[in-house]
């Protein structure tokens, strides 16, 4: 049938069954949200106050739903205020089709209004892009978008088509999506090299190889990373880790990849990570790392790191072995196949000596119990008792961040919603707003510190008009967190710029907004809150006032030995 | 990035896709992972929809193993290949123009040509432009003799290298198959 490019743009949406799409309209985007009305009921659009606001949307319900997100934006500054949403997805290998249109081909290279070299600016920050500038392609190369967004290791594809481009006819063809690879673009890249082969299967030399090493063990630690998470492989992995019954680290982006609540869970690995995880990692005679990159934040010495361990690399991505951390042996491979074929060789071990030495260190800090203020522990407990077990828990950057992954429990993947590698403050409450929207029968909640969540608070408005009830707690102790710990601990208590000691009331800018807003500074009425927040069904802000001089605890200094701990 | 004490000119031969901005996309994982491109040379192979990009880069070992992985992981790279000196052949090609005033020097550049098996491609009453094809090694040897007359200009193409024998770009080993396994789970 004759359709119209941006006709042709939706129907590959449907295609991919994509019913959600973040936006914002401008110029050169307008022909397609014209024909988005056509398409109302099966494309439902979402708008938000700002790009950015978009892009951690549409990364925030990818993260929760396992599903592929898509972005609308527009030329100029509509694709430069998605870049950080998109390095944000980059870095945690978070699937996301971002689609911004170009001026029209009468007008490229002629600076034109709003017009950037947007797929250049894009270039470092995608797995891939595209620039559309012939409508006949135009199905042909969003197939291929999103088939790579989804594929191996998952992430951003961004797409420019030229407006031009937007309202030329074509012919258009409806292709179900597992016919995709037998067509066009994807075709080629099937036939590419590996003419036979669909998923190469996994090695199993490697793995007998690894099932031996296993059995020769006696100290094993296992490190559950992202891709545990991105590969939906936590039953195979919680399955791993009790067959062979080791502990298990967790890294920032491996939350929900483990059942927290696992006897077998040392709690953070890293800079911030428990004594148990860290001593652990120096102590252990195989560590087996799944889709985790070693990054400074974990292995913050890289060459001490687990320096009397023979260490294991299991990753989809052939590129992050050897990279930060060199291995002993590695597997390529998906993480939930990988792990069954282990699984199906292994008989059930037993370190309980190992065990015992490993959970004699503590696994989560302590805090004093009794005060008449709020601590970050008592906090992150009281939350955790009073809503929902399988609440989806979004998150800022900075302390509360580490508050809330070393005291949550996450039992399943996209359960936690964080900026784990590039450390987007500001991100937590356009990813929670992406959450509520692919997950409405959830609970979601947003954990934010005072700082990122002034960063782009505007997404209230969202909040509002949508009627999302996210509860969001900011974690409030009137500073930059971090940067004053770090400021505190390494910068002689040279506090530059990091007091938050000015505006805004959050109580009057959640009433400005239209959602009640509660100040609280104590367990009494934290608990009251919570409960009238859970009772109404709507968002809110609760303003919890915690003391500035609280610091993350325990902390490794980066480039530091993994069990050098600061004294704090 | 860290300090590199053993860098060392490495050549990598790479097949890509035929397509505008994949060369710019090359170069920038150069820069962004803090390389520096030596040589850069790109022409059309046996397969009409693929380039081969042979770069030379000033790099160590270990650095030049991450630099490959990175390359491989680049959508458009169909395979790279880190060409080692002891079987490979390298080929570069040299146009340099010479001032030659008088038929004396004009006989000496014209001798040294002969040595160097270049061959004299424009004459004008002033001037010796020559065309040389080689190594590295002999490319700069020559420039550095002509350099006794006066070297009005040269153009170099970058180097171009195939491996001896049998072996080619394409073998598939288990390593490319690691690396092909990400971009074939679709």
């Amino acid at each position: 049938m004759r359709l119209v490019g941006s006709e042709i743009l939706m129907e590959c949406l449907l295609e991919q069954g994509v019913d959600v799409v973040f936006g914002y309209p401008g110029g050169t985007i307008l022909n397609v949200y014209d024909s988005l009305v056509k398409y109302k009921g099966r494309i439902n659009h979402y708008l938000t106050a700002h790009e950015q606001g978009a892009s951690h949307a549409a990364d925030g319900y990818a993260r929760s739903t396992g599903k592929v997100g898509v972005v609308f934006a527009t030329s100029g500054p509509g694709a430069t205020n998605l870049t950080t949403g998109v390095a944000t997805a980059y870095m945690d290998s978070s699937p996301v089709v971002f689609i911004s249109c170009n001026v029209a081909e009468n007008l490229i290279g002629k600076d034109s209004f709003q017009e950037v070299d947007s797929t250049g600016v894009m270039l470092p920050i995608t797995k891939c892009n595209f620039q559309i500038t012939d409508v006949d392609k135009l199905a042909s190369t969003v197939r291929k978008a999103f088939a790579i967004a989804r594929s191996g290791r998952p992430g951003p594809v961004f797409i420019d088509i030229l407006k031009n481009v937007t309202a030329e006819e074509a012919e258009y063809e409806f292709v179900p999506r597992e016919q995709h690879k037998e067509k066009g673009l994807l075709k080629a890249i099937y036939e590419r090299d590996m003419p036979d082969i669909q998923k190469p299967a996994v090695d199993e030399e490697d793995i007998d190889k690894l099932v031996s090493m296993i059995k020769e063990s006696e100290k094993p630690l296992l490190i559950c990373g992202g891709g545990v998470v991105r590969g939906r492989a936590h039953e195979e992995f919680n399955q791993f880790a009790n067959l062979i019954d080791s502990p298990t680290a967790v890294t920032v982006m491996g939350g929900g990849g483990m059942n927290g609540r696992n006897p077998l869970v040392t709690g953070m690995i890293g800079m911030h990570g428990s004594q148990a995880s860290n001593i652990a990692v120096n102590e252990c005679d195989i560590l087996i790392a799944v889709g985790c990159r070693f990054s400074d934040r974990v292995a913050t010495e890289p060459e001490t790191f687990a320096s009397q361990a023979k260490i294991v690399h299991i990753d989809i991505d052939r590129s992050e072995i050897n990279k930060n951390v060199r291995t002993d042996h590695h597997i390529v491979g998906d993480a939930k196949e990988v792990l069954r074929l282990l699984i199906e060789r292994l008989d059930q071990q037993d370190h309980s000596e190992w065990k015992k030495f490993v959970f004699s260190y503590p696994t989560e800090t302590k805090y004093d119990e009794g005060g008449e203020t709020l601590n970050p522990k008592q906090l992150c407990d009281t939350i955790a008792r009073l809503m929902p077990m399988d609440t989806i828990v979004s998150t800022d950057v900075g302390q509360h961040q580490m508050w809330a992954i070393q005291h949550f429990h996450f039992d399943y993947p996209g359960q936690l919603i964080t900026s784990g590698g590039f450390g987007t403050m500001g991100f937590g409450l356009g990813a929670a707003i992406g959450s509520q929207i692919g997950n409405p029968d959830k609970s979601v909640i947003l954990v934010a510190g005072d700082g990122s969540f002034r960063m782009n608070c505007h997404e209230l408005t969202t909040v509002q008009y949508y009627d999302l009830p996210i509860i969001i707690f900011v974690f409030n102790n009137q500073t930059l967190g971090m940067v004053r710990q770090w400021q505190n601990l390494i910068y002689h208590k040279n506090f530059s710029q990091s007091d938050m000691d000015r505006g805004p009331d959050f109580v009057k800018l959640a009433d400005a907004y239209g959602l009640k807003g509660y100040r609280v500074n104590n367990q009494k009425d934290l608990e009251a809150a919570i409960e009238e927040a859970k009772a109404s069904g709507k968002g809110c802000v609760i303003d919890c006032i915690l003391d500035i001089d609280e610091m993350v605890r325990p902390m490794v200094g980066g480039g530091s030995h993994i069990t050098d701990f600061m004294r704090i | 990035m860290e300090k590199m004490t053993n860098a060392k000119r490495q050549t990598l031969a790479l097949l890509v896709d035929n397509e505008p901005g994949v060369l710019s996309q090359i170069a920038r994982l150069f820069s962004r992972k803090g390389y520096n491109i030596e040589a850069f040379a790109a022409g059309a192979t046996e397969n009409p929809g693929v380039t081969r990009i042979t770069i030379d880069v000033l790099a160590d070992d270990p650095h030049t193993e991450l630099l490959c992985n990175q390359l491989r992981k680049l959508y458009p790279v169909y395979s790279v290949k880190w060409l080692n000196s002891e079987n490979s052949i390298y080929r570069e090609l040299m146009l340099i123009k010479v001032l030659a005033e008088g038929g004396e020097q004009r006989n000496d550049v014209m001798q040294l040509a002969n040595i160097f098996r270049a061959q004299i491609i424009d004459v004008s009453s002033t001037t010796l432009t020559l065309v040389v094809t080689g190594d590295d090694d002999k490319l700069t040897g020559m420039a550095n003799i002509l350099s006794e007359f006066k070297i009005l200009e040269i153009a170099r193409t970058g180097v171009v290298a195939i491996e001896r024998g049998i072996a080619t770009i394409n073998d598939e080993s288990k390593e490319r198959g690691e690396f092909n396994y990400g971009k074939n789970v679709l």
